[in-house]
């Protein structure tokens, strides 16, 4: 699974985007959330409010209860501001 | 459907020439309600903002917002164009415009793809000050959101 991330989510993450393999039982969203606040202090930073990122499912915009399953790119990014 | 044109670029656009693009060959259009939005200097405190994009959901957005609005109103066409990249105060950075035979339609169906574009398209702001350095990523606002929200209790014309 490819994950994306921008503006300042990616700045936190450091990475703009990286191919994972989390492990089984990571079904939703909110459960990637989870697994990859473990990862490292830059992730704990970006989902330090989980509330405030969004999150899009093959460029489609969900929710954190969101199924992963058949998903080939997830993206994390802060409220949009274009416009 | 009405057609749709949406895009997604670096280069500045040409607000009349994309008019003359919706209206050419066309003598059913009575109305095209024009937006465009460009960047301020905020005080002359700017030199410019720099807006990142996520490219694919950026156009996808865009799209299912147009679509929207030509379900919502009776569109005879519907042009939304969104910048990316460094911005320089005074340059232009979205330009909608929305063609109907009456102007309620068209001033509506503008309105609404601009809500929702502020609150659903995939794009950042951040400011490079004049002194030379980064600003802040621009913080979404409240407003963009209840403006956006107001749709949803309105009923459709």
């Amino acid at each position: 699974m490819k994950i994306v991330y921008f503006a300042w989510v990616r700045e936190r993450v450091g990475v703009p985007d990286e191919v994972v393999d989390p492990p089984a039982g990571t079904d939703t969203v909110a459960d990637l959330v989870r697994w990859l606040k473990g990862r490292g202090e830059g992730y704990r930073e970006a989902f330090a409010d989980e509330a405030v990122v969004r999150v899009a499912l093959d460029h489609v915009h969900a929710r954190p209860d969101a199924p992963l399953a058949g998903i080939r790119e997830v993206a994390f990014f802060p409220p949009m501001t274009g416009g | 459907m009405a057609p749709i044109r949406i895009a997604v670029q670096a280069e500045p656009f040409d607000a009349a020439a994309e008019t003359e693009r919706l209206l050419a060959g066309r003598a059913d259009i009575g109305a095209v309600a024009s937006f465009t939005g460009y960047c301020r200097d905020e005080g002359g405190r700017l030199a410019a903002l720099e807006l990142e994009h996520y490219p694919g959901m950026a156009e996808a957005e865009m799209g299912r917002v147009a679509a929207d609005a030509a379900r919502r109103w009776p569109l005879l066409g519907l042009t939304a164009i969104h910048r990316h990249g460094l911005i320089p105060p005074g340059g232009p950075i979205v330009l909608v415009l929305a063609a109907s035979s009456h102007r309620e339609a068209a001033f509506g169906a503008a309105e609404f793809v601009m809500d929702f574009l502020k609150t659903r398209a995939p794009f950042w702001k951040r400011e490079h000050l004049r002194d030379g350095t980064l600003g802040p990523w621009v913080e979404a606002k409240d407003t963009d959101d209840r403006a956006a929200d107001r749709w949803a209790a309105a009923t459709s014309p």
